[in-house]
């Protein structure tokens, strides 16, 4: 009976989204909205397919395993895909001619950058924070993921919000709202699926066979509430009309800019941060087979680093339109988060202690103590970088992009591949990866990818900014703001390589992960849901 | 340092355990609980100096009396002050006196350098050597004129805007000549041919239309551009002869000048800067190569 109301829902969706098709006022919003229509015909075609089948409940006693396999997948292709467009830029950056001319206005680099953070931040560690969530959260809580095939509607839910962003900038769809580019009805969309995903996380920690909710999961869910708080805030616009892309943001001038920036900063917190350490709580310990170095440390830099961070977002607009107050705040909060965030790293790294030696050998251990390390050095500069007198000299110069990616590539990058190596072979039921060699291989690429990366970007970031304010004895300025371009370009290469570098790694690590699922000898199964004692 | 050994083999754990994940009860790191209270107190200190805290109607000002805007504003009043003196002489000696004066033309030279990197560099390029549709100012083929006076009276009212206060921007327009239908496509082709006769080093596309561009040149070009094609300067009319060509000298670039017309447009730099830099940027532009 639910899938013939299924049915006719789906077949109204899609007779809706062909309508506004039809009537769009603009190309990216009659491509979004044909992508709707193909997602409601491929959901109805797979719910006829199944209808008057017998309907096989699922067995409680078994995780839900699907759904992370195909994160896991996402994850990687998504990875690939967002590193590439990222190698693009750089090297567009570097030689301007690649903006070429037949590609105007839709591969240019203004249309391709947004494209880039989305696929990064969004499409590759959004996929790894709801995969490994979903593992992370069943394993820990001994129970089977709740709501059934809700799980799935948040994956596929989810790619496509990702496909009808990443067509929209493309084709010219944005709010100009760095990391918050989509239009409002994709926002309105990933409401729903985000929320979705809120139930499923709850409902699994609800029904869990386990005392008490392991430290991983506070900093999961911490992540998807404060992510949905954050989304509705920021996203808040009235669109100009039902059938066109453009809307008008509901705040305006330095009200939008401070609403934008307690969001940009609070996505790298939550998003990012927050939700990373989820991650790292599990795998770290699971990897290196040691219990977690301090309970305590835990709850204390949990609570610690949710209550700051959120506070911190106006050192973003240092020296703008801000009022000096606010500015001032967003400079101390961000200094007091530094132990906070260093919790996470203290804890991860100390769980290590007794098994250092597992260096040498298990190089994705080696993987994820570079991602934790690189974790500790980002929270150190980000504080750094947030004071008012270091901001003066590093805003707007190639410094911030080095400290988003030493970040990024090196904490969020490094802890991801180490999970999925973890992840693969216990999903698909193989004994082991198929080759630790190829790990070591990505690990070194990787590395020294992003230390090509972070290094030149340090080197221009602080030249350029230098530069800027050089003056002679009368207080003459002495660069045009063309020298300093001129000035950068040999680190555009160096920054370049290293994204190409950090690729090869990431190419590598997919060949590896198909090849133990092809070819890695196979195992018994072990998801049955039985507490941990 | 090491008052205790390492213990954290014998603390022993919280007694949970999640899929074999156990955590041990561990204190917090002495280093990193009082750097925590460290950088609290430092928060505190600098909360109370600095404005910060919000209320009702204002926020709290600090002690210190910092604001952002009164430290630009202040660093500004500095050096206006300290280079006072230095302006208010450039502002009023005669132009032509400039570089005859060591001290003033050396300080003209770096402030001028200074504006131009700042105001003029987006379009007449880092180096002062154009690109099209914006002079080279390194050259000695002036529009205007190159004299230190008539790059001064170029740079404070602009060409061809419709901003300058004075109305006084340079001003001066060639007809389409194609798109309103003053000449025959034919005849345009024979203009632009004999006009490439002109340049030395150019070569006309087709030779045999010169001679019948000779005379549509006569009639209708000759007036602002002269007879022997060097151009009037009163007028801002381009000099044909010298092969320095501000929108391209080949066949394609003149058919498009003659049939539509080229409107090039420059600010009026009175309402943005002060005299003495914009006597600044002008001694700069001339000293540059083609000062004359």
């Amino acid at each position: 009976m639910s899938n013939y109301i299924k049915l006719i829902v789906l077949g109204l969706v899609a007779l809706m989204a062909l309508i506004a098709a039809g009537n769009a006022r603009d190309l990216a919003y009659q491509v979004n909205a044909l992508t709707a229509a193909l997602a409601a015909v491929a959901y109805f075609l797979y719910t006829l397919r199944r209808t008057g089948e017998p309907v096989v409940a699922a067995d409680q006693t078994q995780y839900m395993d699907g759904v992370v396999r195909a994160g896991v997948i996402a994850t990687a292709l998504w990875g690939v895909v967002g590193f590439l467009v990222g190698v693009i830029i750089a090297f567009q950056l570097a030689f301007p001619q690649l903006n070429f001319d037949w590609a105007q206005g839709y591969a240019n680099f203004g249309r391709l950058r947004p494209l880039h953070t989305s696929a990064v931040i969004f499409a590759f560690g959004g996929n790894a924070l709801i995969g490994t969530s979903f593992y992370v959260v069943q394993r820990t809580s001994a129970a089977r993921l709740w709501g059934g095939n809700l799980a799935w509607f948040v994956f596929w839910g989810y790619q496509l919000f990702i496909v009808l962003a990443a067509t929209g900038y493309l084709l010219g769809a944005t709010q100009s709202k760095e990391y918050a580019e989509p239009e409002w009805y994709v926002d309105l969309w990933l409401t729903v699926i985000w929320l979705s995903y809120l139930a499923v996380f709850i409902g699994t920690l609800v029904k869990r066979k386990e005392k008490h909710i392991y430290v991983a999961n506070w900093f999961y869910l911490s992540f998807i509430i404060t992510v949905a708080m954050l989304h509705v805030v920021n996203n808040l616009s009235i669109p100009v009309s039902v059938f066109g892309s453009k809307s008008v943001q509901v705040f305006s001038g330095v009200q939008d800019a401070m609403t934008q920036w307690w969001y940009g900063h609070n996505a790298v917190g939550f998003f990012l941060t927050a939700g990373f350490l989820g991650m790292m709580y599990y795998f770290v310990p699971k990897q290196a087979e040691r219990p977690v170095y301090s309970y305590k440390l835990s709850i204390i830099h949990f609570w610690a680093l949710i209550f700051i961070y959120i506070w911190a977002g106006p050192h973003h607009l240092h020296y703008t339109a801000l009022p000096d107050w606010a500015s001032t705040l967003g400079m101390v909060f961000s200094i007091v988060l530094w132990m906070p965030s260093w919790g996470g790293m203290i804890n991860g790294l100390m769980t290590l202690s007794g098994a250092w030696d597992k260096l040498r050998t298990d190089p994705i251990i080696r993987m994820m103590v570079i991602s934790v390390g690189f974790y500790g050095m980002s929270t150190f500069e980000g504080p750094m970088m947030s004071i008012r007198a270091v901001n003066s000299l590093s805003h707007y110069t190639d410094w911030t992009i080095g400290h988003v990616h030493s970040g990024a590539l090196g904490w969020n990058g490094m802890i991801t591949f180490g999970a999925l190596y973890f992840l693969v072979p216990k999903l698909w039921n193989r004994e082991r990866l198929y080759s630790l060699s190829l790990v070591s291989w990505h690990f070194w690429l990787a590395t020294i990818g992003i230390i090509l990366y972070a290094a030149s970007m340090w080197v221009t970031g602080i030249m350029e900014g230098l530069m800027w304010r050089e003056v002679d004895a009368n207080g003459f300025l002495v660069n045009s703001f063309a020298d300093t371009v001129a000035a950068k370009f040999p680190m555009y290469v160096v920054r370049g390589t290293g994204g190409l570098l950090f690729l090869s790694g990431a190419i590598i690590m997919c060949y590896n992960l198909y090849m133990t699922v092809k070819r890695s000898p196979a195992v018994e199964a072990t998801n049955v849901t039985v507490p941990a004692e | 340092m090491a008052k205790q050994p390492n213990k954290k083999q014998e603390v022993g754990t919280t007694g949970h355990s999640w899929d074999g994940i156990e955590e041990l009860n561990n204190p917090l790191p002495r280093w990193w609980l009082w750097t925590f209270y460290i950088c609290i107190v430092y928060a505190i200190g600098y909360s109370i100096a600095y404005p910060a805290w919000p209320g009702i109607n204002k926020a709290t000002a600090g002690f210190l009396g910092f604001s952002t805007r009164g430290q630009v504003a202040e660093e500004i009043a500095a050096v206006e002050t300290k280079l006072a003196p230095m302006n208010d002489k450039l502002a009023s000696v005669e132009l032509a006196s400039i570089s005859g004066d060591a001290e003033l033309n050396g300080f003209a030279q770096s402030a001028g350098a200074a504006v131009f990197k700042t105001w003029c560099a987006q379009c007449h390029g880092d180096g002062a050597a154009g690109a099209k549709g914006y002079p080279n100012l390194l050259d000695d083929d002036w529009l205007w004129g190159g004299a230190i006076e008539d790059i001064h009276f170029t740079i404070t009212h602009g060409i061809r805007n419709e901003d300058d206060p004075e109305g006084e921007a340079r001003y001066s327009e060639m007809p389409a000549f194609g798109r309103d239908e003053i000449l025959e496509k034919e005849e345009i082709a024979q203009v632009v041919s004999y006009v490439m006769s002109l340049a030395p080093g150019s070569t006309p596309a087709d030779a045999s239309m010169v001679e019948a561009g000779a005379v549509v040149y006569e009639d209708n070009c000759a007036a602002c551009h002269m007879e022997d094609g060097t151009g009037d300067r009163m007028q801002g009319a381009p000099n044909l002869t010298d092969a320095i060509w501000l929108y391209g000298g080949d066949y394609d670039a003149l058919m498009e000048t003659v049939t539509n017309a080229r409107y090039g447009v420059m600010p009026n730099w009175n309402t943005r800067l002060s005299e003495a830099e914009i006597r600044a940027v002008a001694t700069y532009v001339h000293s540059l190569g083609g000062g004359e």
